[in-house]
């Protein structure tokens, strides 16, 4: 199990960076969401996955005696998924309004704040 | 009550962020509230900082969760300075933006937004967590978004693509970095990972996380091969929101540098050697950049560039005194770059362009705003007694001490060429006779705004001048200052006790 998510995880990474790295204004858009997966990805397999351990302790201990599946990671998941969203809506306003006034979608033709003023 | 006390600022700015949104069309309350709300904050920041100066770290554990468990906040000598710092140029640029801004921006939410991404800077210099330093990091770069396509200007949506891009970038990075580490270790809470991360047997696992950190925080931060966004973006937006930016957004970047690596990943020759090297080329390539510029505003980026080198020297270094003269920079880099962005915001409403080459004859046109811009200018470049010479003599020290030549050249080298730039820009600029700029008809000419405006633009230029003006005057108290942040950076224990014992017996 392991195994196959360091996979996908590694996988998701190199798409998404090589998607980022094209000239495309909507490619960048999905470079940037199978980057933010990735890293949620990563989050919750670093977290160490557990299978049917509830993080729940009987009433007459006070500490967790057996493995239990950690409840922070999916915590931090949760934020980051909220803010990745939030960061790719806003990513597609900000290409479609790019679109409509610089007229191109190539990163190339992409000038104007390297000319000479 | 005094548990509290350090969460205030934040808290301010969070309220006048809301309650400025239920003022969304009335641009002049918005102008108001954001001023007023400004002082308050600044008064307030420094009853806290004088209350955390007397007083020690000072630490909160938010829910009455112990750490590690719970998100700390902590407010030592170093988070507070910031915090004031920012309280300090927050007030300038609001005063500055509410003549500068022009109304059909205002109306789309400015100072509210302005207000968030002040909010976030606290928040980031205030928290204790990694992972809620991601958190107000991300609060900083969604308002700055925001802050930096507002008009959208061609050139404006241009530079936010690839200033969103790359930051979005650094934020994922970042995340990766919090996701290794937390692997690694278990746990979240600064202090905590302190302990744990100098128990790890495998070195060579904590070297890439702490790389992966470096990357992440290292392209906020603008050093050498990471920096390119920076001149590409920092020059569209208006003068205000430009000021805002260069003053204090790298400069969060390089606070988490310099916290996560003195007190995370400490003591670790190779990673002391990256930094160095780091350092030593974003002075030369920064300077270099600033040198072939010909629009003001991009020359100040370059030279945003080329300063944050001092910083990341100062950490290298890793000794008191270089600590100590990092620090020393950053406070005088904050006031400083804030306040050219502002200059430069000056100079363009004045003559309607910001091309050295069309400008000229400002000294015998405007001859007491020259000697007004005369003040920042000769700080960045560091005459004695103004500001920017103080924490060179701390740096050469322990550049000294360290035996590291390469970073003495960076220096000296950095120095020289910001001289030479702005020398090269005060004869453009101020004596040079003046060249042909076309007269704009839409144009918003200093000349014909009314009283008040006028000094909307000039009283924050004053108000920074004069602090930069006791930063150089007042060194001795700020050399105080950064030697005492020196020592708490130096010695962890002191904020890994702070963290724990404050959660042991809370009072």
């Amino acid at each position: 199990m392991e195994i196959l998510f360091a996979i996908i995880i590694g996988v998701l990474y190199a798409a998404g960076i090589y998607m980022i790295l094209r000239r495309s204004l909507v490619k960048l858009i999905i470079g940037i969401i199978l980057l933010g997966n990735g890293a949620n990805l990563l989050i919750f397999l670093l977290g160490r996955i557990s299978e049917g351990a509830p993080p729940i302790i009987p009433e007459e201990s006070k500490v967790f005696l057996e493995a239990y599946a950690d409840p922070v990671p999916q915590a931090l998941i949760l934020t980051a998924i909220v803010i990745s969203f939030g960061l790719q809506s806003f990513a597609i306003i900000l290409v479609k309004r790019a679109h409509k006034v610089v007229k191109t979608d190539d990163l190339d033709e992409m000038n104007a704040t390297d000319e000479d003023s | 009550m005094t548990q509290q006390l350090i969460l205030y600022p934040l808290l301010l700015q969070l309220l006048l962020s809301i309650l400025l949104m239920f003022f969304w069309y009335r641009i002049n309350a918005q102008r108001v509230i954001s001023i007023l709300g400004s002082i308050l904050h600044l008064g307030l920041t420094i009853f806290v900082f004088s209350f955390i100066w007397n007083n020690g770290t000072q630490t909160l554990q938010a829910g009455s969760w112990e750490a590690p468990f719970g998100i700390t906040f902590i407010a030592d000598s170093l988070a507070i300075t910031l915090v004031l710092l920012t309280a300090i140029a927050g007030l300038a640029v609001s005063i500055f933006s509410s003549s500068a801004m022009i109304p059909d921006r205002l109306r789309f939410g400015y100072f509210p937004i302005f207000h968030f991404l002040l909010l976030g800077l606290n928040g980031a210099f205030l928290t204790g967590d990694i992972f809620n330093l991601y958190v107000w990091f991300e609060i900083i770069i969604i308002s700055s978004f925001v802050l930096i396509t507002l008009g959208g200007e061609k050139a404006q949506l241009e530079g936010a693509v690839k200033y969103f891009t790359l930051n979005f970038l650094a934020s994922m990075i970042f995340l990766t970095a919090i996701a290794v580490l937390y692997g690694l270790t278990g746990s979240l809470n600064m202090a905590d990972l302190a302990i744990k991360v100098s128990e790890i047997e495998n070195r060579a696992l904590v070297q890439i996380t702490a790389v992966l950190f470096l990357i992440g925080f290292g392209i906020k931060a603008a050093v050498f091969p990471l920096y390119f966004w920076l001149p590409a973006s920092y020059h569209t937006p208006p003068s205000a929101v430009s000021a805002i930016f260069g003053g204090l957004l790298t400069k969060v970047g390089v606070y988490a540098l310099i916290r996560v690596f003195s007190l995370i990943f400490v003591g670790d020759a190779f990673l002391d050697e990256i930094l160095l090297v780091i350092a030593i080329l974003t002075l030369f390539s920064g300077g270099v950049g600033a040198l072939v510029q010909n629009n003001i505003k991009k020359v100040f980026s370059y030279l945003i560039i080329c300063h944050i080198g001092y910083m990341i020297l100062g950490l290298g270094m890793f000794t008191e005194v270089a600590i100590a003269g990092a620090i020393f920079y950053l406070i005088h880099d904050i006031i400083v770059k804030t306040n050219l962005f502002m200059v430069s915001g000056l100079i363009y409403r004045i003559k309607g362009s910001s091309s050295m080459r069309a400008l000229g004859g400002f000294y015998s046109n405007y001859p007491k705003l020259s000697l007004l811009i005369f003040i920042p200018l000769f700080s960045l470049v560091g005459i004695p007694p103004l500001s920017g010479f103080w924490p060179k003599i701390s740096l050469i020290t322990a550049s000294f001490d360290t035996q590291s030549y390469w970073g003495l050249a960076g220096i000296i080298f950095a120095s020289f060429i910001t001289l030479v730039v702005i020398a090269k820009l005060w004869a453009e600029v101020f004596w040079k006779n003046p060249g042909e700029i076309p007269k704009r008809k839409k144009f918003d000419y200093f000349h014909k705004m009314g009283k008040y405006r006028k000094l909307g633009f000039v009283v924050p230029i004053v108000f920074l001048s004069f602090v930069s003006l006791y930063i150089g005057f007042g060194a001795e108290n700020i050399q105080i200052l950064s030697s005492r942040v020196a020592q708490e950076l130096m010695d962890k224990q002191l904020y890994i006790d702070a963290v724990f014992n404050n959660a042991q017996n809370p009072k």
